[in-house]
């Protein structure tokens, strides 16, 4: 169940809209900001402040790569696999993550901090290869460059996007 | 070079309202609210030949002018700053340089079609681009640019940004209306044509970010001087190209349209990476056909490739070298293409996963002869599709029969991958 202030605070997102469900993404994004991921319940939960059905909810949560339906980690990691990056050594980063954290694609750590996702160009092909974590991109990745990252992140600091305005 | 649409680029920081202002910026709204009848800003963009930068080409102009006067009320701008086509990111670095044109853009098409509700559509890897935007329109509002009578002219407009959760598809206009509407973004055949039922039935013009860049320069400066900014007489404007892959510096350049692609490879983009000669290019992102080599001098525009059999897509250049495998590329953007269709129609949705594995076949060295008429074959049929995905998705596969069929043969007749 949603808790009641955060409720409010999604019906205060809508409220106003002529056409609820416009805002579908941004009620899910705010949803999976707090709790993780999209579960059944929230959902549900979901639909009703949008005046949709649960399954049209469905629908659209199952359309999109950037909505998780089941569990994840404190921090997904999205490995870009656009041909740019493919290129220009996709695999070798992809082993590299794989070995640091233990796990594959579509798993989670076992202490629940880290998803490992694929994801396709992600439009940084200009400082590939790349990846993005929590929404965040990271780009130009080495081994090194890759475990200071996973290093911050495990330190519970917020990553340091190298895009924060400058080209 | 004359420099445009990145006149204002800062290496290290994005262009801000002042300093738009001071450029100029803002100018070209002012004029348009105070003293132009709509028809005569959609006719600029006519005389500029202003095409739509997002891949059509279409002319900016003449779709404005399909908005009938009497259509009904609140019409639609939409900007697509979608940009999901692999090796494409040029509206990324536009809006992290200059994000004013592109809002003052959406401004004056907005008054021209009489649409007072302005979107956004972004991707979701562009999250800090759809910050800064929603930065800057609260900037332009307390400018008086944007909100109720604007400037005292009667016309209003408001401007929103529609975050996406990562689908290709929801870059195709029609799609992109659906998806808008919060309904699942499975596009939509014209007739009626957006421009006359688009979101929620109401009209509803869509514009790529660079083709909305564009409106302001051509309203403050002139058809005429747009159209001389290209390469020769038959193109229009400057071109944001993106280049990647097997070059030494990748990057976003702003050049005349119709430079030549040699050019922008040697030396804009500084050449190929040492040690690495050119084989092939995508010339306008993976939806568009691998170019041979003796194209390598070939003046990119829309007219210029179209005649050459091929097509200008996004600009997006992305280069591969001598020792890159064609199949291995392929394979990854047809991987893209199948996981990419929104499902709707059997052709893709069967069609694009089906050349997918034929082709995991070849490069796995299981390939057999027969697959390649097979691949041809599917090629075609793939433009039976209900909409431009399916196609688009069987360019690279055709061309690379086309122009690379011995590289394909060599894989079958080695049972594996040459370059591995
Ligand atoms: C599968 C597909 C994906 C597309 N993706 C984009 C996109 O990301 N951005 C864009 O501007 N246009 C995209 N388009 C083209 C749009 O449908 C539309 O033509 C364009 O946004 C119109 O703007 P323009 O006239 O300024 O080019 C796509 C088309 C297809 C078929
Ligand atoms: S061609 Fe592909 S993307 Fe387009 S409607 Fe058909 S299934 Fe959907």
């Amino acid at each position: 169940m949603i808790p009641d202030d955060f409720r409010q605070l999604l019906a205060r997102r809508i409220a106003g809209v002529e056409h609820p469900r416009e805002k579908i993404m941004d009620v899910v994004f705010m949803i999976q900001d707090k709790f993780g991921y999209l579960s059944d319940e929230l959902l549900e939960d979901a639909a009703g402040l949008l005046k949709m059905t649960p399954l049209e909810v469905e629908e659209i949560a199952t359309f999109y790569e950037f909505i998780y339906r089941r569990p994840v980690g404190g921090h997904v990691i999205h490995v870009c696999d656009g041909v740019v990056c493919w290129m220009s050594g996709h695999a070798s980063i992809l082993d590299h993550l794989r070995g640091r954290l233990g796990i594959d694609f579509g798993e989670t750590t076992p202490d629940g901090r880290f998803t490992l996702l694929p994801t396709c160009c992600i439009g940084y092909c200009d400082r590939s290869p790349a990846m993005m974590i929590d929404r965040k991109v990271y780009g130009k990745l080495t081994p090194e460059r890759i475990d200071e990252i996973l290093e911050k992140l495990g330190l519970d600091t917020e990553g340091d996007s190298d895009d924060t305005g400058s080209l | 070079m004359t420099q445009v649409l990145f006149k204002n680029r800062h290496p290290d920081r994005i262009a801000t309202l002042e300093e738009y202002r001071a450029g100029g910026g803002y100018e070209a709204l002012t004029a348009v609210l105070s003293e132009y009848p709509r028809a005569k800003v959609q006719q600029l963009a006519l005389d500029a030949v202003l095409l739509g930068r997002g891949g059509a080409g279409f002319p900016a102009g003449k779709k404005w002018m399909t908005v009938a006067e009497s259509a009904p009320f609140p019409r639609y701008m939409v900007c697509n700053a979608d940009e999901m086509e692999p090796g494409t990111f040029k509206d990324r670095v536009l809006i992290h340089t200059d994000p004013h044109q592109i809002i003052e853009g959406m401004i004056i098409v907005g008054y021209s079609v009489m649409a007072e509700r302005g979107i956004i559509f972004i991707r979701a890897s562009y999250e800090n681009a759809a910050r800064i935007l929603e930065r800057e329109i609260e900037r332009a509002r307390a400018a008086g640019f944007l909100g109720p009578n604007i400037l005292g002219s009667g016309f209003s407009m408001e401007i929103s940004v529609h975050r996406s959760a990562g689908r290709y598809i929801c870059g195709e206009n029609t799609a992109q209306i659906n998806a808008i509407q919060g309904k699942r973004a499975t596009p939509i055949q014209p007739p009626p044509y957006a421009t006359e039922k688009g979101i929620w039935n109401l009209p509803t013009v869509t514009h790529n970010v660079e083709t909305l860049a564009c409106v302001p320069h051509i309203i403050q400066n002139g058809p005429e001087w747009f159209r001389n900014l290209a390469a020769h007489p038959d193109a229009a404007g400057t071109k944001l190209y993106c280049v990647s892959g097997r070059v030494q510096h990748p990057g976003c350049f702003e050049l005349p349209m119709g430079t030549r692609l040699s050019d922008i490879i040697d030396i804009h983009a500084g050449g190929m990476t040492p040690g690495c000669t050119f084989k092939t290019c995508l010339p306008g992102g993976a939806s568009t056909r691998f170019l041979p080599k003796s194209l390598y001098d070939i003046e990119m525009d829309f007219d210029s490739m179209k005649k050459a059999g091929h097509r200008l897509g996004t600009g997006s250049v992305i280069v591969f070298d001598e020792k890159t495998c064609l199949v291995g590329a392929t394979l990854n953007m047809m991987e893209f293409f199948a996981r990419e269709s929104c499902g709707w129609c059997t052709p893709c949705r069967e069609g694009l996963p089906y050349m997918r594995d034929i082709l995991a076949r070849i490069e796995a060295g299981d390939g057999k002869p027969a697959d390649i008429p097979l691949l041809r074959q599917m090629s075609r049929y793939v433009w039976n599709a209900y909409c431009a995905l399916a196609p688009g998705a069987a360019s690279p596969v055709e061309s690379l029969l086309t122009y690379f069929e011995d590289e394909v043969q060599a894989h079958i007749r080695q049972h594996r991958c040459p370059f591995s």
